[in-house]
């Protein structure tokens, strides 16, 4: 490694334990964890997502086998948004989808649901 | 409200699986109802989905075996025997209305073309009690599940036979109505009877086996230990109902009746055997 970008290095992690401290960086971070956490909640919620009365997520307690496993999303939904329509009405899709319409009957508020489907993409 | 049948009525109805799909009359409704569950569950005796889950989760059927050892449904037999042989104000008793009873669960549903509806075993109880001027008893729970109860246990090994008449379009209609009902989905959950009994029957739902809709209609009434108490066919309509976050009908009004109906008469051939014991 060269001296140039030792010191190139040296000056953005100064930079980057200043932004740390003080700029926005920490706070995004921060929430993003945060409403994965959350959409996690909700998805556990026997009262609201409910996800796991029919769908296996992995480590999480007494799953149903109805539905497929929540797992590797990202290679099953094109983005995040094709994942927000599936949950938003799976009947779309397909219409002998027993999956309750969580958007389109209003189960879960939109900001409910989206951060459910931010939980959900990371699985 | 606006997730209630009235707006779904209008719907085209798709039935997910081929059993009314293709099926056209009664008879053939009946023969793929069961043929579908003769060939998801191959094992199980036809008689035996008069047991429910218990007859597909061998776990279940462990814990449910031990209860019907002292079976909690017991007392209730009791006292609707006493119901039974106590005569009514007017000195007369049920056996006035019905000569065959106490064992005539048998017999309900059935067709009545003298009064265009189906009637029920609840509803012939109340119509007795009505006509010897004593006051008809609520529909879901209470002194109706004792009778029940009473007769129920009587009525024992009597094997389930509706027949739908052929000479009165009016009782096929029923039928078809009560089938809708069946696939119909409903509520803000958007489930119909079928996903969850037909559809996906035998799959966990959370820790709880989905039960086959197959002998569905034969141990009523039953003892829920949810309830922790006996209960009747109406009021289990109504749970399921809810549990969607549909708005249920009336116990005994025209669309649980058809739909007792429809369903008992897609478990012809299963033996009775109420009242029975569930979680």
């Amino acid at each position: 490694m060269t001296g140039k970008t030792k010191k190139w290095l040296g000056i953005t992690g100064v930079l980057g334990v200043i932004s740390s401290q003080f700029l926005i960086t920490p706070t995004l971070l921060a929430t993003e964890a945060d409403i994965i956490k959350e959409g996690e909640a909700i998805a556990f919620d026997r009262t609201k997502g409910n996800c796991l009365a029919c769908h296996y997520i992995d480590q999480a307690p007494s799953p149903g086998n109805i539905a497929p496993a929540l797992t590797a999303m990202k290679s099953r939904f094109s983005s995040k948004e094709a994942l927000y329509q599936q949950v938003w009405d799976a009947t779309v899709k397909n219409p002998e989808s027993a999956m309750p319409p969580f958007g389109k009957h209003g189960i879960l508020s939109k900001s409910d649901l989206q951060k459910v489907i931010d939980y959900v993409w990371t699985l | 409200m606006k997730y209630l049948l009235h707006k779904m009525a209008f719907l085209v109805f798709t039935c997910s699986l081929a059993v009314s799909a293709q099926a056209t009359t009664p008879e053939e409704d009946l023969a793929a109802f069961q043929n579908f569950f003769k060939h998801r569950f191959p094992n199980v005796e036809t008689s035996d989905f008069s047991n429910g889950a218990y007859a597909i989760d061998p776990i279940g059927r462990e814990n449910w075996e031990a209860i019907e050892e002292f079976p909690p449904y017991e007392p209730f037999i009791d006292e609707g025997q006493s119901m039974w042989e106590t005569p009514f104000a007017n000195g007369k008793t049920y056996k006035e209305c019905f000569p065959e009873g106490p064992a005539i669960a048998g017999k309900y549903p059935h067709w009545s073309k003298q009064k265009g509806m189906v009637i029920t075993l609840p509803l012939a109880l109340n119509n007795c009690r009505e006509a010897n001027g004593e006051k008809p008893l609520k529909y879901k729970k209470g002194p109706i599940n004792n009778i029940l109860s009473y007769i129920a246990y009587e009525s024992r090994g009597q094997i389930t036979n509706v027949e739908i008449p052929s000479d009165d379009p009016a009782a096929l209609q029923a039928y078809e109505d009560g089938k809708k009902f069946y696939y119909t989905r409903r509520g803000q959950l958007n489930f119909s009877c079928a996903n969850c009994h037909l559809q996906n029957a035998g799959m966990i739902l959370r820790t709880e086996v989905l039960s086959p809709a197959l002998g569905h209609t034969t141990h009523f009434p039953v003892y829920r230990s949810k309830w922790g108490t006996v209960g009747t066919l109406h009021r289990r309509f109504t749970g399921c109902n809810k549990q969607v976050r549909a708005k249920p009908f009336k116990a005994q009004g025209e669309e649980y009746r058809n739909l007792e109906y429809f369903l008992t008469y897609m478990s012809n051939g299963l033996p009775l055997n109420g009242p029975g014991a569930r979680k």
